[in-house]
């Protein structure tokens, strides 16, 4: 099981819906995963600066001492936006290699769930109704974005098993399906360097694309490529700076469904995510073929 | 006519309500508003009634139905008249995966396309698709017809049995144990009556049939060594 969905806006007018429009999809994805769910935003972005969305267990504690922290040691921190359990912090682009350090030596046990110019990801364990109130989802605009809810299957109901992957600067990653030589490819990724942090089969899909795009592929390569390396049973909607994909294996036995209308592309699990967007009675809705790989950009 | 809002009264006291009419019912005209994509619609039907469904559905819409005529005014999700025993169900857009799935008797129409997997194990069931299917259709498919007037995608008939297809344009790849058959006069006729049925223009002298070349049927001795 396990519920994708995917928005992307062509006219600029719908933006301050986004996040309203996204969680409405992914609420009623709710009966396919029950366990956690997420949601990677593509929000505002200005030059020069970075993102990094950070996750805490002890969000009170650690986000009151966090800033003047990172201020103190970084020197070059425009903002810091606390959301529930994450924060958005805003850096100098030239400070972000070494923001990941500096973090864990104010407490290693904060996450970073993703890193980008636009890209904001969150993600807890609950449904997509609780998990969409907790971040005030559907306050957010943007211009475009995906969610996940998630049924376990091959790893533990964590914050950390939860999607969207963050697969590299601004990209990130949703999966329905299943993956079959993770462990395998886990070692091998790990030799390789790859940080891969919990057993989640996704996780692998992701850094998977992470070690491909550090070689010189290009994310549609990458997906490409997917399709023979990866064994299992996969639907992928990945996020990136300027839009999103997506990607069926060859066998394409987890559904996926499309509508495009002239405002917009979206993506769903089942048609029942796309019903309520603006004018989906018109739209032209489709099918994606397998191991076909699908983008759309701004 | 009985106009049915599936939103504001659910999807159990439809199913049960349809569900009750008996073979002399005089409530033989249903429409189903605001189906909203949901699952399940109009399952389990068995009498000769109507039912109307005014929008796209989700999975096994018209599962197991016997006797009544189900049209759905849009595109349905997988596993559309999964199991169907007779009656007829029309899809005036397209379907998604697996639709007619081990159907044993009555007519599907796919106005549009089918996705994957279409007739999969088909045990009796006619199919006519105005449009094209996907990859593994008819697999393991035992009796009945699949019409299509487009093309079919890769891997068709595998396994087969001995349901009969008739594909109109291109088949990107033939499944283990599937053939290309001759067109006789019976199979003329057949389309001619079932395209005629699912209303149809197509021509049926324009159509190839494919069929069970009936190898995988009794285990064969030069194979034992791959055991």
């Amino acid at each position: 099981m396990c519920g994708i969905v995917g928005l992307f806006l062509k006219d600029a007018s719908l933006q301050p819906c986004l996040g309203r429009l996204l969680s409405d999809m992914l609420v009623t994805m709710t009966d396919r995963g029950p366990d956690s769910a997420g949601i990677a935003i593509y929000a505002d972005e200005h030059a020069g600066r970075s993102k990094f969305t950070i996750q805490s267990e002890n969000a009170e504690r650690d986000f009151q001492d966090l800033p003047n922290y990172l201020s103190k040691h970084l020197n070059r921190i425009l903002d810091f936006r606390v959301n529930d359990t994450h924060a958005v912090v805003t850096l100098d682009q030239n400070v972000e290699n070494k923001f990941s350090e500096v973090l864990t030596a104010f407490n290693p046990e904060i996450r970073i769930m993703s890193h980008g110019s636009s890209l904001e990801i969150y993600k807890e364990v609950g449904l997509p109704e609780q998990v969409t109130q907790r971040f005030h989802i559907t306050q957010m605009s943007g211009r475009h974005g995906i969610g996940h809810t998630r049924m376990a299957t091959e790893s533990a109901v964590t914050t950390l098993g939860a999607h969207p992957f963050n697969t590299g600067v601004d990209q990130c990653l949703v999966h329905n399906g299943s993956l079959s030589n993770h462990n395998s490819l886990r070692r091998k990724l790990r030799r390789e360097g790859i940080l891969i942090e919990t057993e989640n089969d996704t996780e692998v899909g992701a850094a998977y694309l992470t070690w491909k795009i550090k070689n010189g592929a290009s994310l549609g390569e990458a997906l490409e490529s997917s399709l023979k390396d990866l064994d299992g049973f996969f639907t992928f909607v990945v996020g990136t700076e300027n839009g999103f994909g997506v990607v069926r294996d060859q066998i394409a036995c987890k559904p996926a469904v499309m509508a495009e209308t002239d405002q917009y592309v979206a993506f769903g699990s089942e048609y029942q995510a796309l019903v309520d967007l603006p004018k989906i009675e018109s739209a032209h809705v489709w099918e994606p073929e397998p191991a076909t790989v699908y983008f759309w950009k701004h | 006519m009985l106009q049915f809002d599936l939103q504001k009264h659910g999807l159990r006291s439809l199913n049960s309500a349809l569900q009750e009419q008996k073979e002399k019912t005089n409530q033989t005209s249903w429409e189903v508003i605001n189906p909203k994509g949901s699952h399940s619609i109009a399952v389990g039907i068995d009498a000769p009634i109507e039912v109307n469904i005014k929008g796209s559905t989700g999975y096994y819409c018209g599962g197991m139905n016997q006797q009544a005529n189900i049209t759905v005014k849009g595109s349905v999700g997988p596993g559309v008249a999964e199991n169907m025993m007779s009656g007829k169900v029309v899809i005036e857009g397209d379907a998604s995966q697996y639709a007619g799935a081990t159907g044993q008797g009555g007519l599907l129409v796919i106005k549009g396309n089918a996705s994957s997997r279409c007739g999969i194990s088909m045990k009796g069931i006619n199919i006519v698709v105005h449009g094209n299917i996907g990859h593994m259709s008819a697999f393991m498919a035992q009796s009945g017809n699949l019409i299509v007037c487009g093309d079919a995608g890769d891997a068709l008939g595998d396994s087969l049995y001995e349901a009969k297809l008739f594909i109109r344009g291109c088949v990107k790849s033939l499944g283990t144990d599937c053939e290309q058959k001759e067109m006789r006069p019976e199979h003329m006729d057949l389309l001619k009556q079932l395209l005629s049925e699912a209303e149809c223009d197509a021509k049926p002298e324009e159509f190839k049939r494919y069929g069970s070349a009936r190898k995988l049927y009794n285990f064969n001795i030069d194979n034992s060594d791959a055991y």
